[in-house]
């Protein structure tokens, strides 16, 4: 915390929302090579979390789209896997099963997703439950409440409480395993509720000192999900941290990425503001479902010239 | 398990690494998104467009372009007896187009901004080719801003009694008007429409390395069936302009260039009853605060001064940040630098064009040897430049104080000179510590803070947290050696009016 509080003082905090937008959409107008482009849409597929939040979220439906997720085009193994499923709590153990002997990983929604109105022992509880379960990766969500009416140690405490449980339960697997895994934490900014782009790269920093892997835009709950703009923001907070500390942050914008170009455009803005080593699944994510089969689409068009109809893509 | 049998019968791992490694696919990489320029078809000779038609004459000259110097056309070279002659088609429409109802002018300055929309795309490929900049910029400031000017003159046409509500303004008569090659097409579109409006006729001469829109302007003027003789369009060099100036029937005279040349303008036109607006050279600071919102600053230093490779004469030369933030500045600045792509003008992603011409580079590269002389640190962007052609890297220097050249002389290119200062006293002070005022920038999340500092600079043009943004209802013009008179807005009626 002295750290961050030392950082907050000491480093231009402010942002300016209109400039941040007018450079992300001169950014988004950014073409990329056609063999480049294969290479960009394959790299969107491998970035991608493949996610189903819903009440009505089943076993089967969860099963079908981990098969999705091992391989995106059945036949074609020049199509890489995505890099995790995302699911609630109660069906990591059937996504573990379903995706079993891939390197797909699963990550869980925790710490009371979407809200975080929860005490902070449940959260606690939540995280190591699913770990236990079998989670490779976490995503928790800020205490957007704490954060808005200032009280943003709380919001650094819990973060930091949430990554060390992540340690210990890890830690604690240990003996059944041999190998301990590293659990990797997703902080949830919910950027749509906290509005201004000042308080998304407070937030932004506040994570990231408190011991996250990723930062990550949104629960896709609440709109507007991911932006350009806000994807924007925490990426040069990414940087900014980066050359202070030296330490790498991962970076998912989630929620509202439909298109291959939007997924190129976010891939555009990462190159752009961080470099081409953030280009890796271990560093950058895409929060989305819908945006696969437009992805597969995209790679066919490359490939032969010709859009295929919906059909050929699997539904999953 | 069903779920188990099912999963385990699947091919295994496809990381990345392996498929890199397997398709061996290329790493990130733009594409040359080459902006087609087939479809421009340009003559091989430009006459001048005098009194509606094209007219020869004896010599010609070569434009080129400067991003390949490929000769692109030839131009009329207007003689003194040239300029007699568009004078006088100027002066005999005068008559025409003072009777054109209001109404009817603004019709007129209506048809051609509609024109223009229209070959938007063919302008800007034009003046991409003929003047170096990146067609980002031509496609999306350049034509966009002058069809804008065409337009908002237009709507003042009919309503000059409520801009000028106690009095009961006439036109002058045949206005002089020398433009520059930073934006050919846009200063044609900021003289040309208020003075029509106005109710004038126009001599208007293009600069000696970028005549081509201009000309292509002059189908435009045919198509929108102006009369006669009311817009009259030269190019030509320094000898061209100075028989405009001296003209006895030309009765006022705007001009949009160097210094140097506005002040011989100036010295031909004391003693006659010329009227007479510059718009000249600039050495703009732009202010960084300990409080800005840095990244932005850090975009608007750039768009400051490397937008249109530094040739603006409202660019942002003079950076002036506060010490506490200096390192922080120079390391996101460099940073940034790192990402500027230099190149083909024609390139949808190109940030940074080509210099101008061969004398313009020269005299940057004279300037930035100086403040290397000097002792300012340099730092240039590691990009390779284009072997035909006329490149600069963009370069900034730092640990530059006033008392180097660079920090006082406009250099009209993509190079910075980077100072610092301690207390907002101290950055207006410097700010102030130079012999132009034509525009400035503050970067600050202190509402307060902009409003007290914009108040004490002396600059015709002043950006809060933004740099280089133009609009045709905002006047535009400097103080001191930056010239004098209005551009844009109400206040560019101003001097079209008797």
């Amino acid at each position: 915390m002295n750290k961050l509080r030392t950082f907050l003082e000491s480093f231009p905090m402010s942002v300016d929302e209109f400039d941040t937008k007018e450079r992300a959409s001169v950014l988004a107008s950014r073409s990329i090579k056609s063999d480049s482009k294969l290479w960009a849409l394959k790299t969107a597929i491998s970035m991608l979390d493949l996610t189903t939040l819903e009440g009505k979220d089943s076993k089967d439906k969860v099963f079908a789209m981990c098969q999705k997720a091992k391989q995106p085009m059945p036949g074609n193994d020049s199509i890489p896997h995505v890099a995790a499923v995302c699911v609630y709590p109660r069906l990591i153990k059937f996504a573990k099963d379903a995706v079993e002997t891939s390197d797909v990983k699963v990550a869980s929604v925790a710490s009371a997703f979407p809200s975080g109105q929860y005490p902070l022992k449940l959260k606690l509880e939540d995280v190591r439950k699913c770990i236990n379960y079998g989670a490779d990766e976490i995503d928790m969500v800020i205490s957007r409440g704490e954060f808005l009416s200032g009280n943003y140690e709380y919001v650094f405490y819990e973060i930091k409480q949430i990554k060390e449980a992540c340690i210990d339960t890890s830690n604690s697997l240990k003996t059944n395993n041999g190998s301990i895994k590293n659990i990797h934490l997703k902080v949830i900014l919910e950027t749509g509720e906290l509005e201004t782009f000042d308080n998304v790269r407070k937030a932004s920093f506040i994570a990231m000192f408190a011991g996250a892997d990723f930062i990550k835009t949104s629960t896709g709950k609440v709109q507007p999900a991911a932006t350009l703009p806000v994807t924007l923001v925490m990426l040069e907070a990414i940087r900014d941290y980066y050359n202070e500390t030296g330490i790498k942050i991962g970076m998912k914008p989630a929620g509202g990425i439909k298109t291959a170009k939007d997924a190129i455009n976010y891939l555009v803005l990462v190159n752009e503001t961080i470099g081409e080593e953030w280009l890796t699944p271990s560093l950058f994510r895409l929060g989305a479902s819908s945006v696969l089969n437009d992805l597969l689409k995209q790679i066919q068009k490359q490939k032969t010239g010709y859009y295929q109809s919906a059909d050929y893509f699997t539904n999953d | 398990m069903k779920v188990k049998q099912i999963t385990k019968s699947k091919p295994s791992t496809k990381g990345m690494e392996n498929l890199k490694a397997k398709n061996n696919l290329p790493k990130w990489e733009y594409s040359k998104t080459i902006e087609d320029s087939k479809h421009i078809n340009l003559k091989d000779e430009y006459d001048l467009f005098v009194n509606g038609k094209l007219v020869k004459t004896k010599t010609y000259f070569e434009t080129v372009n400067p991003a390949t110097e490929e000769v692109l056309a030839k131009a009329a070279y207007a003689s003194k007896e040239d300029i007699d002659n568009a004078v006088l088609s100027a002066e005999k429409a005068f008559n025409v187009w003072r009777k054109v109802t209001p109404k009817e002018k603004g019709k007129y300055i209506f048809r051609i901004a509609r024109i223009l929309q229209e070959k938007a795309r063919e302008f800007a490929v034009i003046e991409t080719m003929d003047g170096g900049k990146p067609i980002r910029e031509s496609k999306s400031i350049d034509i966009p801003l002058s069809i804008a000017h065409f337009f908002y003159y237009a709507g003042w046409a009919d309503k000059l009694s409520f801009a000028f509500p106690d009095k009961n303004v006439k036109p002058i008569g045949v206005v002089g008007q020398i433009i520059p090659w930073n934006f050919p097409l846009m200063m044609a579109a900021w003289k040309i429409a208020p003075a029509l409006a106005c109710g004038n006729t126009i001599v208007i001469k293009s600069a000696e390395t970028t005549p081509l829109t201009l000309y292509k302007l002059a189908e435009v003027i045919q198509e929108a069936e102006l009369p006669d003789g009311v817009v009259n369009i030269v190019s030509g060099d320094g000898a061209t302009g100075s028989h405009i100036v001296n003209h006895p029937k030309v009765r006022k005279i705007a001009f949009t260039g160097s210094t140097e040349v506005g002040k011989i303008i100036m010295k031909a036109t004391a003693g006659t009853d010329k009227k007479l607006t510059l718009e000249l050279g600039g050495k703009a600071a732009n202010i960084i605060f300990e409080d800005a919102p840095i990244d932005a600053a850090i975009e608007g230093i750039i768009n400051g001064i490397y937008f249109n490779q530094g040739h603006v004469c409202c660019a942002g030369s003079r950076l002036l940040v506060q010490e506490s933030i200096r390192d922080i500045v120079i390391n996101k600045l460099k940073y940034r630098m790192k990402n500027l792509r230099v190149g083909d003008p024609l390139d949808k992603n190109t940030d940074v064009g080509a210099i101008n011409s061969k004398m313009q580079l020269n005299k940057i590269k004279e300037l930035v040897k100086s403040g290397i002389d000097e002792g300012a640190n340099i730092y240039q962007c590691d990009c390779k430049l284009p072997k035909k052609g006329f490149w600069f890297k963009p370069t900034f220097f730092s640990n530059v104080a006033q008392s180097h050249r660079i920090a006082n002389e406009e250099v009209f290119g993509p190079v910075l000179s980077i100072l610092t200062f301690r207390t907002p006293e101290e950055a207006v002070v410097k700010a102030n510590n130079t012999f132009y005022g034509l525009s400035a920038g503050v970067w600050t999340s202190k509402g307060s803070k902009v409003f007290n500092i914009l108040s004490k600079i002396k600059a015709g043009v002043i950006w809060a947290n933004t740099f280089n943004k133009f609009n045709p209802a905002s006047p535009f013009g400097g103080y001191k050696e930056s010239g004098f008179g209005r551009e844009g807005g109400k206040h560019g009626l101003e001097a079209y009016v008797d």
